[in-house]
């Protein structure tokens, strides 16, 4: 018997995932339909229609939601005219909970809140339920997760951060983004940073350059700050740039593994220094040089500062930077929609740097909120921002959405021999303090080791042995068998039905259509009635879908 | 609470001897990445990790290799070598406590231990060194040591053995098994006896589960409680509601996903997981081997190795007695004996002998004097000065003893043997250049062994038992 023989039925393709819900159509758009031939056969008339009825979607009030128009969209449609791709449909309200919780908070919506929401008819949901997850505490958990890859936040034996160092750093990372710092004041505190790895966290922004040489700290700041790699700079110009960073000195205390990080005013005979920019500074012998660096840095007419960052939460967001490498803003990589940038990083300045914003701006946008099936025939969309990049979930989002649905824990630990790492047996991936916290799933699945700042170390590549990790180890087989999740479940009254709702909403975050309902229900028939067995292998086959394992 | 890294049985971070960090605290082994990246348990992932990824490497082992295969029986937490294969009997009872009447092998001249009869009767098969050594007390960097022929300490974390045998022989070199090229059988050493900065590519892929029970629960291929039926009627189940993939079929991540389920099924469902099913071998067969997990696992090498595995080590614990010395030897004793004489007989008869290495040891051996009293209550403590190594096959010959300790077991008495020449005589067989360059992640120069210094002494490779 072969399982991949099974071809996808009218019902199938309208299951609940894909697309705008169908009573919403406009019935009468006007626009005739394409030439068949242009789709495969197999995808159906129904995504056919979706796929030519999007100027209609984008200018249209989607099924009474009147999704924020902003320029951002401006931005892309002026270029996808220029092209000439077409941008995807809107996403379904099932799509966009769980893709906006995955997005904005790194985890998983409980069948609950999805449910709520899908079955919400407020106009404005999708934005209220944006402005709802900025001020969750998961989003503090996961931006830090994503600022402690860029800086680095891992211990190291015995070299750079000590474990409780690791720990302050990260404490002052996440506290910083719960508490919405201003990105300007964030960096200036990194860069000003002086006081005790272990009691002050962003002394350790220092201890995590590989290497105290001015040099390599100013590397270190322009990959970090600027987006720019300086490995293509002249010597002259990074010679000009560590000059900054001539005056930090360190100090150990009686404590075993603490340092003082500070400011020394010894005239180093370093009396002048270069901005990226190519201007000269004189620094007086009293004065810290890396303020004068910050005041140039956060300025909001600074060429690198607010587009880095624009660059990289857009990146962050939408799998793919405007530059791209994201942390590679150089003259020769040019963005793909220099206006869309440009736009981002005037946003950001205007709003004082609060990030905060720059999020509620791109999650409420069209470009953000279309389907992730690219326009047929135009690969290329994907670059232009025309649908939703398909992107398998990290490492960590992963591991804590099977823990989610099973109601169970993974144990995590460092190779570190400090009892700091210590980690409670309840704590979830995406709150990891420190990266040499770790487990061989996150190893598996692709966490990055954190070694360079590069944003491309993280790979959410998939592997054969992923695969088997997934469908067969005793890892995930005794989370689904032993679990309480699935217990629960089981264990809860209601219909069949009901029964397998709340298990797709749990895992899919959506409601299962009527041929998924029949597939289960074949299913349970051959397997006499047990009914634990049953649901433990639809749990099973739906944490191994596509679906699932990707943000879509 | 103690530290869930501090655990005191082999491999741990704390030391029952002296109760206090054994190997790590104030030296500096850890690389950056390389350490994290060792460190970390098995998983069935390991089986099929990047197994068609980009060759880092590409190194064609020179045409003279005698040996294509290496079974490693590692002896974890240092087997004594009083009484395994150096036995002293005039030393007196506070050394060789009960065992006094070492046996003669089919070699003459050549006597083990009284508990090993079985081995006695294929000492022609193998050769014993008596004179290994390198002084070092602690598990970890002593096993890292035996295995890498470097000194600890270094800021580079080198691969081990293994791992060196899977970047020469193994995908890099057109391997193309869907079993990986380096297998323990059941459980990882630990961080230090692994790939090193080589990275994960290079780990060995642990097993779990027992090969002594029936089905052998191989992480990633068995899983238990699930039969071969369900496995097919749960995979026919996926097909029909993985809906999302059939959206997308020219999505190439998708395609790449589909393709790697298709490698992971032909182990949980195919022909390529039938290696490891013992029930395939006759019952008198796997009875002559012992009924037990190292017996078993004696076996399963010899399955991995006959499908052409290019490296299997068989982590065997429990040998660090520092308490109940001679209670733990009287059941040990046995179990290797059984195992290990059965799986060099079956090598032989098999014709793989002659192209499979085997190499028992451990990291170091024990305290010749047994230390009676409290809390020891007849215990042996960590010995590196000198102790003892069996090789076998692979272009070595046997019958032979290399090298001796003193009256007592104390020190080399001739000919001493490091860890680099063990390795250099196991590269050599295997057809590896001792001198080739390894690409190390941040541009260090590493080569397959190290230049010997004074960290690093050598008293020369094995020619005397090398043919």
């Amino acid at each position: 018997m072969n399982h991949n023989q099974f071809a996808p039925s009218e019902s199938l393709l309208k299951f609940a995932g894909l697309y705008p819900e169908a009573p919403k159509v406009p019935s009468s758009c006007g626009m005739s339909l394409p030439p068949s031939h242009f789709f495969p056969a197999s995808i159906g008339w129904q995504l056919i229609k979706w796929g030519f009825t999007l100027v209609v979607w984008q200018l249209a009030t989607v099924g009474g939601l009147a999704v924020a128009s902003t320029t951002i969209d401006g931005c892309i449609s002026k270029k996808l005219a220029q092209v000439g791709v077409p941008a995807a449909p809107l996403c379904s309200d099932s799509v966009f909970v769980r893709r906006v919780y995955l997005d904005a908070i790194g985890t998983l919506p409980t069948a609950g809140e999805a449910a709520d929401f899908i079955n919400d008819t407020a106009p404005e949901k999708r934005a209220a339920l944006i402005e709802r997850l900025l001020s969750r505490d998961e989003f503090a958990d996961y931006w830090a997760m994503r600022w402690s890859d860029v800086l680095r936040v891992k211990a190291e034996f015995p070299i750079n951060l000590w474990p409780n160092a690791a720990q302050a750093y990260h404490h002052w990372i996440r506290t910083a983004i719960r508490d919405n710092l201003p990105y300007d004041q964030f960096a200036r505190a990194l860069l000003l940073a002086s006081g005790s790895n272990f009691r002050s966290g962003p002394a350790n922004f220092y201890r995590t350059v590989p290497g105290r040489e001015p040099r390599a700290i100013a590397s270190a700041v322009a990959l970090t700050f600027m987006g720019t790699r300086t490995d293509r700079w002249t010597a002259d110009r990074l010679d000009g740039m560590a000059a900054f960073f001539t005056r930090i000195n360190y100090k150990s205390t009686l404590e075993w593994k603490e340092e003082i990080v500070f400011f020394d005013p010894l005239p180093p005979g370093i009396n002048q220094a270069l901005l990226p920019d190519g201007k000269w500074v004189r620094l007086p012998p009293e004065q810290d040089p890396r303020a004068v660096f910050a005041d140039w840095l956060v300025d909001g007419n600074n060429p690198w500062f607010a587009r880095a960052i624009s660059n990289r939460l857009w990146y962050w967001l939408l799998g793919r930077g405007i530059v791209h490498e994201p942390d590679d803003l150089r003259p020769d990589n040019p963005p793909s929609n220099p206006a869309l940038l440009d736009l981002l990083a005037r946003e950001l300045v205007a709003a004082k740097f609060d990030l905060k914003h720059l999020h509620r701006l791109i999650l409420n946008s069209h470009a953000y909120q279309r389907s992730s099936i690219p326009p047929l025939g135009h690969p290329e969309a994907v670059e232009h921002f025309a649908c939703y990049p398909l992107r398998r979930l990290d490492a960590e989002v992963l591991i804590d959405a099977i823990n989610q649905i099973t109601g169970t824990h993974d144990r995590y630990s460092s190779v570190i021999p400090e009892p700091f790492t210590f980690i409670p047996l309840d704590a979830r991936a995406i709150a990891l303090p420190d990266g040499s916290i770790t487990s061989s799933f996150l190893e598996l699945f692709g966490r990055p080791a954190r070694d360079t700042g590069l944003l491309s170390e993280r790979t959410n590549v998939t592997s054969a042995g992923q695969r088997l990790h997934l469908l067969n180890s005793s890892h995930i087989q005794k989370k689904l068998a032993s679990g309480p999740g699935l217990k629960a479940l089981l264990n809860a009254r209601g219909a069949p039905d009901t029964v397998l709702d709340t298990l797709y909403l749990t895992v899919l975050s959506r409601f299962p259509t009527d041929h998924e309902r029949a597939v289960v229900a074949d299913y349970a028939r051959t397997m006499k009635g047990n009914r634990y067995a049953t649901t433990q292998d639809i749990a099973w086959a739906l944490i191994n879908t596509a679906e699932f394992l990707h943000r879509h | 609470m103690p530290h869930p890294l501090q655990d005191d049985s082999a491999g741990g971070w704390f030391c029952p001897e002296d109760n206090k960090h054994c190997s790590l605290i104030g030296s500096t082994p850890i690389t950056r990445r390389a350490a994290l990246r060792a460190g970390i348990l098995g998983a069935a992932g390991m089986l099929l990790t990047d197994r068609l990824a980009q060759r880092a490497f590409a190194a064609p082992p020179p045409p003279r290799a005698k040996a294509k295969a290496f079974i490693q029986i590692w002896l974890w937490g240092g087997a004594s070598h009083l009484e395994t294969f150096d036995p002293k009997p005039d030393a007196g009872p506070d050394y060789c406590g009960p065992y006094r009447s070492p046996i003669e092998t089919n070699v003459s001249g050549v006597r083990i231990c009284e508990m090993l009869p079985l081995l006695a009767r294929q000492a022609d098969k193998y050769s014993l060194i008596r004179s290994m050594t390198h002084g070092n007390n602690g598990h970890e960097t002593a096993a890292y040591m035996v295995q890498t022929a470097r000194p600890p300490g270094e800021r580079t974390v080198y691969p081990s053995l293994g791992a060196m045998v899977s970047l020469f022989k193994g995908y890099d070199a057109g391997y193309t098994g869907l079993i990986p090229p380096y297998v323990v059988l059941t459980e990882l050493q630990g961080r230090f006896s692994e790939a090193g900065f080589l990275g994960p590519r290079y780990k060995p892929f642990a097993t779990g589960g027992d090969p002594a029970k029936n089905p052998f629960s191989v992480e990633g291929v068995i899983a238990p409680g699930i039969s071969p039926e369900r496995q097919q009627t749960r995979r026919e189940l996926l097909g029909k509601l993985n809906v999302f993939a059939r959206m997308l079929p020219s999505d190439p991540q998708l395609s790449a996903m589909a393709r790697n389920e298709n490698e992971a099924y032909d182990l949980i469902l195919g022909d390529a997981g039938k290696v490891f099913d013992l029930a395939q071998e006759k019952p008198e067969l796997k009875e002559r081997y012992g009924n037990n997990t190292f017996g078993q696992s004696c076996l399963m090498a010899r399955r991995l190795v006959e499908r052409g595995v290019p490296f299997v080590t068989i982590n065997y614990k429990g040998w660090d007695t520092h308490k109940q010395h001679f209670q733990i030897m009287n059941r040990k004793l046995p179990e290797l004996d059984r195992g290990l004489s059965m799986l060099l007989q079956d090598l032989g008869e098999r014709g793989l002998l002659e192209n499979t290495i085997v190499w028992c040891s451990g990291e170091f051996g024990r305290t010749p004097r047994v230390m009676w009293e409290a809390p020891w209550n007849g215990g042996r403590g960590h010995h590196g000065a000198v102790f003892s190594a069996l090789v076998a096959g692979g272009g070595f010959k046997g019958g032979t003893v290399v090298g001796a300790s003193d009256a007592r077991g104390y020190e080399v008495k001739d000919r001493p043997v490091y860890p680099i020449d063990l390795m250099a005589s196991f590269y050599e067989q295997l057809g590896i250049d001792g001198n080739a360059r390894l690409t190390h992640p941040e541009g260090l120069p590493a080569t397959v062994l190290p230049p010997t210094t004074d960290d690093v002494k050598s008293g020369g490779r094995l020619t005397e038992i090398m043919g």
